[in-house]
């Protein structure tokens, strides 16, 4: 096309010749509804329209985020964090009045027939064969021109989805030249709806149909199962027909849609009849004929009337398995992440202290060596099915947290991402429980109550502890404490530590956790100067709303009673979710202390355990960490012997990771590997780990800074930095190999900068 | 490979493709910077450029040896910010004489085949700096020091 490519282009218009700027999903549309198939009305918002947005500012924004770390070396966490710092930015930037106006004149008629849905229309996404469902995002029961217009906001942002994110490469993401349209169709509220394959991914001779009671949201996303009928391919035979438990279903409500419960006298029915089958099988057929390949069709049913959602080639997938579907598969909806959290609270982590101390009651010493080794089976049967169980409910379940943020940032648009956070910070976390009664102690023995000293730090072991008593474990474990104490002790002595409520956040680094002083992380920050060092620049000029203020704005932002619950759920849910990143860590190592208990007595006795009852480590695969064939292999630069400077010495000066904590600190570096190097931590230093466990968190009061190798806003390290109102970077590749202890370190929270000596 | 070898090949790299530098010189007047092409050693630990005697970057640095080089691959777009490379390249620096100054030449040349009347000018001196460290920068804001002995 010679012309310029229009901003919004009717489905009359959409033709192979726009391919390239209405994206596979539109253009599927368009050919089915040419073929004389049943699609709800739509237009195309163009590829144009994106360009118009983001050329300029915002793509530099955009590449600013991408670059500034090689992605291989990013965690998803990093990836999903990234992907929320471009959302935002897209939320933030205001439509060009231009633009705006454009799009209002070319869509308002279509937003003013009634709801629509808003959906992704990434060119390249359903190419070559190569099918990326679900990488970005579609909107349901969008209302109104501005709804309308914000929702083509948040879909072209979801080019830069986590998902889309984790397969940049197979999608060829590149800031400066991806685009992506966006589909606003008119909405058919079916009564019945669901997905059907034309042939079997599986099976050549078969097709697929899968239906449920209401929307197919329900289906796409797994919350609703599906009834499920096996078909013969070309008589439309049913082979197979599993039905489904028929409890909820997907309704649209005043603006998008919720769960709700299956209406009793449609339980017993399954959503198709045996005719609609057969149509539902024939609409396939259909689209597999206009496409000339195997068609994966959503469709939904109004009454009689069948509709075609949309249609794309079925692609048989799985072959990928590195890891990144098993990341993409940790993200929740609302509803069930309800349903994990009542699982874990109310019964895994009341099962897993039941049985450490369980396990503790048995007196190690007095067993067998049959009666040892009996034991340790046991410990380490536990342990095994509780390291399941975090896999599979603990760590899907911080997605709460991932899911309150998005809705946060959708409804206030803050200008840091993050804000959110301090909402949930100040919940109370075990590990902040455990840094205060730690400063209780650090008063006893500034007050010099030596005699009753000894008593307490006994009774803190039993609390807080991670090792059972009489163990060679809880010795070490003592000593540690003791030293903290004794160093916790003589830093508020000193006056550089805050002890308690007793000294407020003026005279230094507070040793309670800063929203807990009835601030948030951020205006206390603004207090404590003595340790910031360095003037704090992206500082509020006006202390930061407290908590309790942001949590107004947020629920008053909700448009009735209705969403304004879902609104509160979402919050309680969410900071359930942050209390357990740190509690649920907590109560594995208890298990996993008891195994390491009896291990340590089957060695002492010196019986032969070969390895087998060594502790599984939690560990999601790295999405990223493999290297695809399609990745640029780093230049082929000789480094030949001969041509080498021999004496040359390369030393890090200045390292890059994510600003997980606001603020500046300086100090020298101690590198944390061992239980050794945490005693050896005086207070000022910076502490320097591959990932802050919980057992190391009792140091973070007396640290000015924290640098992690492990990256996020949302990991261990993060939470307690933030708690605690220190600078904090993380995601630092070889932060402890390339800084050493002793260094001077600068962490820089507000940059994720780190610069070394 | 390490930090020493992943350094070491990107300087290889960056100082094999680039073919300018921006010379930091001072003089009474301050400092002063100018554009030279420069060759470097294969062990990296020299970088010659070529002048005439009568500019004002040959006085300057006559008077204050200690100078430093910046090399990078910029290329003035929005992803310079990320993807460019830059080096700035510490030590002193001397006039080469003699067999030195004409083994250093013929590399010089080698390099830039058309600053070969230059390059063997009476007027021309060639020059050697000694790096005695280099400070690589990446994606925008990782640096890493390399010093050479």
């Amino acid at each position: 096309m010679n012309a310029p490519v229009p901003l919004v282009l009717p489905e009359a218009e959409v033709d192979a010749r726009v391919a390239p700027y209405v994206g596979g999903k539109a253009l599927a549309l368009a050919k089915l509804g040419r073929a004389g198939l049943a699609v709800p009305p739509f237009s195309v918002v163009t590829t144009a329209a994106y360009e118009a947005f983001v050329d300029g500012p915002l793509q530099a924004r955009i590449l600013f985020e991408l670059e500034r770390k090689d992605v291989a070396d990013m965690r998803w966490e990093e990836i999903w964090d990234a992907a929320l710092r471009i959302r935002n930015l897209f939320l933030a930037t205001p439509l060009p009045a231009a633009l705006h106006d454009a799009l209002a004149a070319a869509l308002g008629a279509r937003a003013g027939e009634g709801p629509v849905v808003v959906r992704s229309s990434a060119p390249g996404e359903d190419s070559a064969g190569a099918s990326f469902a679900g990488l970005h995002e579609s909107y349901v029961n969008v209302r109104g021109l501005d709804a309308v217009l914000e929702h083509v906001r948040l879909v072209w942002a979801s080019l830069w989805s986590d998902a889309a994110l984790l397969y940049r490469r197979e999608l060829g993401l590149d800031p400066l030249r991806s685009r992506m349209a966006v589909v606003v169709q008119a909405i058919v509220a079916g009564e019945r709806s669901g997905v059907a394959f034309s042939r079997h991914p599986e099976r050549d001779d078969q097709a697929l149909v899968e239906a449920v009671h209401g929307l197919n949201q329900g289906l796409v996303d797994g919350t609703v199962e599906p009834d499920r009928w096996v078909l013969e391919r070309d008589s439309g035979v049913v082979l197979e027909h599993h039905a489904a438990a028929r409890e909820e279903m997907v309704a649209p409500t005043g603006a998008g849609v919720r769960l709700v419960p299956l209406p009793r006298r449609r339980r017993s029915r399954p959503p198709l009849t045996g005719d609609d089958l057969r149509r539902v099988h024939g609409l396939a057929r259909g689209a597999e004929g206009s496409f000339a390949a195997p068609q994966d069709v959503e469709w939904t049913m109004r009454g009689e009337e069948l509709f075609t959602l949309q249609s794309r080639p079925i692609t048989t997938g799985g072959a990928d398995d590195d890891g990144r579907a098993a990341y993409l598969g940790l993200r929740r909806s609302y509803d069930s992440l309800v349903v994990l959290r009542r699982r874990i609270e109310d019964e895994a982590l009341p099962a897993m202290a039941d049985e450490a101390a369980a396990f503790a009651a048995v007196p190690l010493a007095e067993l067998d060596d049959q009666g040892l080794l009996a034991e340790l089976e046991r410990r380490k049967q536990a342990h095994d099915g509780w390291v399941d169980v975090y896999t599979r409910d603990f760590i899907p379940f911080a997605h709460a947290v991932r899911l309150f943020g998005q809705a946060y940032n959708d409804a206030l648009r803050p200008d840091d991402p993050y804000e959110f956070i301090a909402l949930l910070s100040g919940t109370p976390m075990l590990s902040t429980r455990r840094n205060a009664a730690l400063a209780e102690l650090a008063a006893t023995r500034r007050r010099g109550g030596d005699e009753t000293l000894a008593g307490e730090l006994e009774a803190f072991l039993d609390e807080f502890g991670l090792e059972p008593p009489g163990s060679p474990g809880r010795e070490r474990e003592r000593a540690t404490m003791a030293a903290v104490v004794e160093r916790l002790a003589s830093a508020a002595a000193a006056g550089s530590v805050a002890s308690g409520a007793a000294t407020g956040p003026a005279t230094g680094r507070p040793a309670t956790p800063a929203a807990e002083q009835g601030s948030s992380a951020r205006a206390t920050e603004q207090g404590s100067g003595a340790r910031a060092g360095a003037a704090s620049r992206r500082g509020p000029a006006t202390p930061a709303p407290g908590r309790d203020e942001l949590e107004r704005h947020y629920l008053e932002s909700a448009h009735d009673g209705e969403e304004r619950e879902r609104a509160a759920g979402l919050l309680d849910l969410a900071r359930a979710g942050w209390r357990l990143r740190d509690d649920d860590n907590a109560y594995l190592d208890r298990i996993e202390a008891q195994l390491t208990a009896a291990l340590e007595e089957a060695e002492r006795r010196g019986l032969e355990t070969g390895g087998r009852f060594a502790p599984r480590a939690v560990a999601l695969p790295s999405p990223l960490g493999r290297p695809h064939p399609a990745a640029p292999q780093p230049a082929a630069a000789g480094t030949g012997p001969g041509t080498s400077p021999a004496g040359a010495i390369a030393k890090a000066r200045q390292l890059v990771g994510q600003p997980a904590g606001p603020g500046v600190g300086a100090g020298t570096a101690r590198v944390v590997s061992s239980l050794d190097d945490l005693r050896a931590f005086e207070e000022g230093e910076i502490l320097v780990c591959d990932a802050i466990e919980p057992g190391m968190t009792f140091v973070v009061p007396l640290s000015a800074g924290i640098v992690e190798r492990r990256g996020g806003m949302l990991i261990h390290g993060a939470i307690i930095a933030r708690e605690y109102g220190l600078p904090c970077v993380t995601g630092v590749p070889g932060a402890t190999e390339l800084i050493h202890t002793g260094d001077r370190l600068t962490v820089d929270g507000y940059l994720g900068i780190v610069v070394v000596g | 490979m390490d930090e020493r070898d992943v350094t070491l090949d990107l300087l290889r790299e960056l100082l094999s493709r680039q073919r300018l530098g921006v010379l930091a010189t001072h003089g009474e007047s301050g400092p002063y910077a100018s554009l030279v092409a420069f060759a470097a050693t294969d062990d990296l630990g020299r970088l010659t450029f070529a002048t005439t005697r009568a500019t004002r970057k040959f006085q300057f640095l006559t008077a204050e040896p200690r100078v430093a080089m910046l090399i990078d691959s910029r290329s003035d777009a929005d992803l310079d910010f990320h993807r460019a490379t830059a080096v700035t390249a510490v030590g002193p620096v001397a006039e080469l004489e003699g067999e030195a100054r004409d083994g250093a030449c013929a590399r010089f040349v080698a390099r830039h085949p058309h600053l070969a009347d230059f390059a063997t000018a009476p007027t021309t001196a060639l020059l050697a700096l000694d790096v005695e460290s280099y400070y690589l920068v990446r994606r925008f804001q990782t640096v890493t020091e390399l010093h050479m002995r």
